[in-house]
This record gives structure tokens, C-alpha cells and sequence, in this order.
């Protein structure tokens, strides 16, 4: 992770009818990193992503991608940049052999035939090369898709939404593929609304309303959210859970097995809200760290959707 | 710079799509068969049995010998037989009868005496592919009529002139059509259908799967996905262009009497014409749904508007300058042109320039549409 950046971009703005989508982004991906793009439904992570691929001309900002130019040289980032779509959009009615050699020969490769031989073994797809795209499961779509992006061996890849819809275990699968391009250098920025995603993250970046609001290191996002937090036990959960409820106070309630984490950023509030549970039988009440599972929650659960005008994030400015 | 690879992967592509679309695939071949079916046998080009109405005031051996005649032939069924020629007019204005033959007084005597008398052959051209066939068989018709009675006249008069004069008044549609049009007229109707509903969806299709998004992150132009995506149907405007003619030859009996260079360069630039008006339409239109829509847009002035069912001349000026603005009445001159009266290239000349500067047009318009953002 050294050297200049492979995303640097500053002040990157798009409009859409009117309504600022994205919104003086400023983003620094060092090359190998795994980035992640964190934030609800049209908080505006598609639209970056395709601001960063040359897919949308961006509205202001100015920056550089590979260190070319995003805005004027977005043919020549193309050639270096794969991009994962969110939806599956390869055809589903060619095979996956000639969706693979489609691709490569757009990205005017030599041996295109050696190219896709080598992309289908390596996703143990080759004895399945002549089946219609389209016929896949959603999991094998998800690997088409990603051996299509790399198979011009990109430096850079964008991945949006990368395993929405797909089991765990591909999932897990899919993630060791790119810790391996990362570990060969590729550079990836990928948005996601899984936290076991998040988590395979080096950095996150948290966007809501097409601001990023907070950008660091994943293991700091905690501290950086700033959460407090207690444990609390006991057998009659249900009844905490709805004492803490109506007591309110706090910002994240999530349970853990036989346990609940109760966090908020208001240590007061917090401290006020374990009255509620007092006398509770057995109870045990346990200041504790809070972690990356409340951070996450917390971010989550905290930004609605972003379609809707005039909602307040609870995230800090 | 354009790249030559590029547009392969995009043509390859296409084939192979249109290949595994077998429906669409299939319509394309049986839009020719069924529109040549449809147009060239349902709708006769030479319609038999009209029904005919004649008025004798003369009654010699002449005059019944040509009623034998006309009863003989394929062309005219003699259903009435009038008094006054206003009755006549009555039927035929009722449409009772398509025609109305009268044979005049003193027909004998004159045609004897050399005078040239007058038969009037009345028809209601008010369907011109009707009336256009029974006509040119009424004159020979009559002279066959009269052979045996012109073999007894003076040596003057046979030979040379015909001993009659058959007057022919084509009313209410005074220019008249021939049924040779439709099948080559044809021709462009069926390419102006075909290719221009298939590119319409061309790009509205990735865009409505989603695949333009895959396609467009990759480094192809505009001009590539464009050229990629239209060549495959040039072949299928090649395959239906030549079921068509050899139909018009084998089944239809139509010469084609002029230079096919020419013909196959407009042929060439007419279907490049269509693909780019569906290419455009494919750049606006928002949803297959909507592409189809505009596709019907542009077939309604093609057949009504092209001179393919009703003459070009008789129009008033402000279709035919909607009529100029498609590309499908200069084809239809062209091939009418070359194939029925053997035009070359000086005399279609003044039709193919036209196509190249719709074609221009189209492809730069289609060019500025597309961007290869998702903006």
C-alpha cells in the first residue's frame, strides 16, 4: 500500500433532475486496499462507483483513476477498470464461454480463447461453458460476472453490490477471490449492505445522502462512531428488551445469543436507560467496548433509505 | 480509433443472439413468403369474371360474333344487357357492373364502309389493378372478334390500323395503376417492416436487461456497438430481398429488365436506411413497448404514404413531402424502375442520392443519441 493512490478524487458531485445525488465526494483509495462503500439504498454508492468507471460524467469535481483523468480520460480508465455490476448484466442468452469471449474481445485481447480457457478453470466453470448464462444460479451468475470483469486483469475493481443474493458460502468463496487480487495488487472498491462484507473491508467509508461521513481504517470505525455500550443477561430477555424499549435512550439493540448489547452515543442517556431493567431476575449489566457489530448496526439501522426528502441521519457532521 | 475487433465481438455477438431467438428468427424469413402469399395471390393482380354490362344498338353478324367473343373470354361476364346508355351509367355507377361496352348504331355498316366506328368500353377504375387487365384484353378481344369478318373486306383495310376504334374511358380514377407494382413494390415494404422493428429494440433491449451497463464499462464506441449491431441484419435484408425476387420470377412471372448493379447498390443503401431508422428509434424509445410503437409510426406513411398503394402523383404536396422524407419511396422508383422498365444507373440516379442522405442523416442522428454514459 504505497505510492500514489489508485482512486483520487475531489469535490465529485452528480445531479440527477435537479436532486444532488452525490455530493463533493472526496475519495483516496491506496493501491491493494479492499475499500468499502457502506450506506442505505440511494445514499448514492452506485452512482460513485459509476462516476469512478467513466459511466456517468460527473456534474463537478475533478480527480484522477489509474492517474488518468476522470474526466477526460475515461476511455483509457476503462481498459484498466473492471466494473461489477450491481443487477447480472451479461447475456443470459449466450453461453458462458461466449459471454467470457464477448468481453475480451471488447477489451481487444490476444488469445481471447486461452484467456477465457484460463478465466473458466479458475471458477471451476469449464465443463459447464456451454450453458446458457442466463440458466445460472444466482451464485454462478455472481462468478460469471466477476470472471468477466477480470478478464482483462484489471488493476482496479469496482464492485457494486457484489453478493447481494447469494448464499454464504459463495459468498465466502467470492471473498477469497478477491482477498487473492489483492494480494497480486488489484485494488477494490466495493459497496455493500452485509456486515460479514464490511468486515472484509481494510477501510469503509459510511455515505449517507451522497456525503461520506465517515472514512477510516475498518477497525477504527468504532471509536470513530463513538458507540458506549452494555451487556445484559438474563433469562427474562423479552421483558428487557421491552422495558428498554419504551425507556428509550439508546441508539443500537441487538441481541447475541443469550445476551443483549444495548449502545448509544449518549453515555447519560445510556446509564438512565439501564434503570429500566432494574430488578429484573438474575440480571447482570456489563459496561463493555463497544464493537464493530454496533458500529455497523448503528450506521445501518440509523440512515433510512435515502429516497425520501428531509430525513435527518443520526451520524455525526 | 475505430477498432475492427471490437465490431466483430459486436456482429458475433448479435448472430449468435439471433440465432437462439428462433421466433424472431422465423418471422423474418416468413414476413417475405406471407406478405408475397398475401399481396401476390389473395389480392389478384388480374382479376377474371367482371361483372359487364353491354348496350347493342346495332344487331348484325359482326356485333354478335364479338358478344360470342367477349362471353369466351376469362375477363368479362356479360350480366346485363341495357337499352340506354344512362342505364348503363346507373349500373355502373352502383357498381353492379365494372363494365359497360357499347357498340353503336350503323357499327356494321361503317366498319364495312372503313369509317372506323367507335366502340366505348366503359370502365370503373375506381380500383385500378381491377380495371387495368380487362381493358388491354378488351381490344384484342375485338380484333379477334372481327379476324374472320376482316379476311371478306377490301384488302385496304386489313392490315395496318384496326378497322374500329375502341374507346376507353377509365372513369373515376383517370391515371390508372399496373398491377406489376405491388410484387416489386413489395420488396421495400417487407425490408422497411422487418429491419426497421428488429433494430428497434436493438439497444433498448440491453438497456431494458440491464446489459448496456456491462457493455458500456467496457472501452466500445458508439459507433462500433452501432455498426456491430446493424451488419447482422444486412445479411437478413440480402436473404429477403432475394426470396422476393425469386418469387417475383419463378411464381410471379416479373422480368427484371434492368442493370442489377445498380439495383443492388440502392438495395444496399436502403436496407442501411432501415437499420439506421430503427437504430435511432432504439436510441429514444425508452422500453421495448415503446420502440414497437414508434416502429408503426414510421410503417403507416411507408405503405400509405410511399406510392406502394396509391400513386405518388395524385397526393396532395404535403404527404408527398412526407412521402420524400422516407426512404422507401425512393426504393420503391428504383426497383420499379429498373425491374419493370430497365432503368441503369443514369436514370436511377436522381432516387439513390436521396437514400444516401437519409442514411447520413440517420447514422449521425442515431451517433448523437447514443452515449456511452448512462446519463
Amino acid at each position: 500500500m504505497n505510492g500514489a493512490p489508485v482512486i483520487d478524487v475531489k469535490g465529485l458531485t452528480k445531479k440527477f433532475g435537479g436532486r444532488t445525488v452525490v455530493d463533493h465526494f472526496d475519495l483516496a483509495v491506496p493501491k491493494g486496499a479492499i475499500y468499502g462503500f457502506l450506506g442505505p439504498n440511494g445514499s448514492g454508492k452506485t452512482t460513485t462507483i459509476r462516476m469512478v468507471c467513466g459511466l456517468l460524467k460527473p456534474d463537478g469535481g475533478s480527480g484522477a483513476v489509474l492517474g488518468l483523468d476522470v474526466l477526460k480520460e475515461s476511455d483509457r480508465i476503462k481498459e484498466r477498470v473492471g466494473y461489477m455490476t450491481q443487477r447480472f448484466s451479461l447475456y443470459g442468452d449466450l453461453s458462458i464461454r461466449e459471454n467470457l469471449e464477448f468481453i475480451a474481445r471488447l477489451y481487444s485481447l490476444d488469445n481471447v480463447k486461452d484467456r477465457v480457457d484460463a478465466a473458466l478453470k479458475s471458477l471451476g466453470l469449464s465443463d459447464r461453458a456451454k450453458q446458457l448464462a442466463g440458466t445460472l444460479s444466482g451464485g454462478w451468475k455472481q462468478r460469471l460476472a466477476l470472471a468477466a470483469c477480470m478478464i482483462h486483469e484489471p488493476e482496479l475493481l469496482l464492485l457494486d453490490e457484489p453478493t447481494a443474493g447469494v448464499d454464504p458460502k459463495a459468498r465466502r468463496d467470492f471473498w477469497d477471490a478477491i482477498r487473492d487480487y489483492a494480494a497480486e495488487g488489484v485494488t477494490t472498491l466495493v459497496s455493500t449492505h452485509y456486515m460479514d462484507e464490511a468486515v472484509q473491508c481494510d477501510r469503509i467509508a459510511f455515505i449517507a445522502y451522497g456525503k461520506k461521513l465517515i472514512d477510516a481504517r475498518t477497525a477504527d470505525i468504532p471509536d470513530e462512531v463513538g458507540l458506549f455500550a452494555r451487556r445484559i443477561e438474563t433469562p427474562a430477555l423479552d421483558e428487557a428488551t421491552r422495558r428498554l424499549k419504551s425507556a428509550g435512550g439508546f441508539d443500537v439493540l441487538a441481541r447475541f445469543g443469550a445476551a443483549i448489547h444495548v449502545a448509544g452515543r449518549d453515555p447519560d442517556a445510556l446509564a438512565a436507560a439501564m434503570k429500566s431493567v432494574d430488578g429484573l431476575p438474575e440480571i447482570e449489566v456489563e459496561t463493555i467496548e463497544a464493537g464493530l457489530e454496533e458500529a455497523f448496526i448503528y450506521l445501518m439501522t440509523g440512515a433510512t433509505d435515502n429516497f425520501a426528502n428531509g430525513l435527518e441521519t443520526r451520524v455525526g457532521q | 480509433m475505430i477498432s475492427l475487433s471490437r465490431i466483430k465481438a459486436v456482429f458475433l455477438k448479435e448472430l449468435v443472439q439471433m440465432r437462439r431467438d428462433r421466433p424472431t428468427f422465423a418471422i423474418m424469413i416468413m414476413v417475405p413468403i406471407m406478405q408475397l402469399t398475401l399481396f401476390g395471390f389473395a389480392i389478384d393482380t388480374d382479376p377474371r369474371n367482371m361483372p359487364t354490362a353491354v348496350e347493342l344498338r346495332d344487331d348484325g353478324p359482326l356485333t354478335r360474333s364479338l358478344l360470342a367473343s367477349l362471353r369466351q373470354s376469362d375477363y368479362f361476364k356479360i350480366v346485363r344487357r341495357v337499352s340506354t346508355e344512362a342505364e348503363g351509367e346507373r349500373l355502373l355507377q352502383a357498381g353492379e357492373v365494372s363494365y359497360l361496352i357499347v357498340i353503336p348504331e350503323h357499327f356494321e355498316r361503317d366498319f364495312v364502309r372503313g369509317e372506323r366506328p367507335q366502340i366505348l368500353i366503359a370502365a370503373d377504375a375506381s380500383d385500378p389493378v381491377a380495371a387495368s387487365g380487362p381493358i388491354a384484353a378488351a381490344n384484342e378481344i375485338a380484333r379477334r372478334a372481327f379476324a374472320p369478318e376482316l379476311d371478306r373486306l377490301p384488302r385496304k383495310l386489313r392490315g395496318g390500323v384496326p378497322p374500329f376504334e375502341a374507346v376507353i374511358h377509365r372513369q373515376y380514377n383517370p391515371a390508372g395503376e399496373t398491377s406489376m407494382n405491388i410484387v416489386p413494390g413489395l420488396l421495400g415494404i417487407i425490408l422497411t417492416m422487418t429491419l426497421i422493428m428488429i433494430t428497434s429494440i436493438a439497444l433498448t433491449r440491453e438497456v431494458e436487461r440491464g446489459t448496456i451497463e456491462a457493455l458500456l464499462s467496457t472501452p466500445v464506441r458508439a459507433s462500433e456497438i452501432m455498426i456491430g449491431k446493424t451488419t447482422p441484419y444486412i445479411l437478413i435484408g440480402f436473404v429477403q430481398t432475394a426470396i422476393v425476387l425469386l418469387a417475383a420470377r419463378v411464381i410471379f412471372g416479373i422480368p427484371f429488365l434492368g442493370d442489377p448493379a445498380p439495383f443492388f447498390a440502392a438495395l444496399f443503401m436502403f436496407i442501411f436506411a432501415n437499420l439506421m431508422l430503427g437504430y435511432l428509434i432504439s436510441t429514444v424509445a425508452k422500453t421495448q413497448m415503446q420502440a414497437m410503437q414508434m416502429t408503426f409510426f414510421i410503417f403507416l406513411p411507408s405503405i400509405l404514404l410511399s406510392g406502394f398503394m396509391f400513386p405518388f402523383a395524385a397526393m396532395p404536396k404535403w404527404a408527398q413531402g412526407i412521402g420524400e422524407a422516407l426512404p422507401i419511396t425512393h426504393f420503391l422508383r428504383v426497383v420499379r424502375e429498373v425491374m419493370l422498365k430497365g432503368a441503369g444507373f443514369a436514370e436511377i440516379r436522381g432516387d439513390v442520392w436521396p437514400i444516401a442522405v437519409i442514411v447520413t442523416v440517420l447514422s449521425i442522428l442515431s451517433l448523437l443519441r447514443f452515449r456511452r454514459t448512462l446519463d
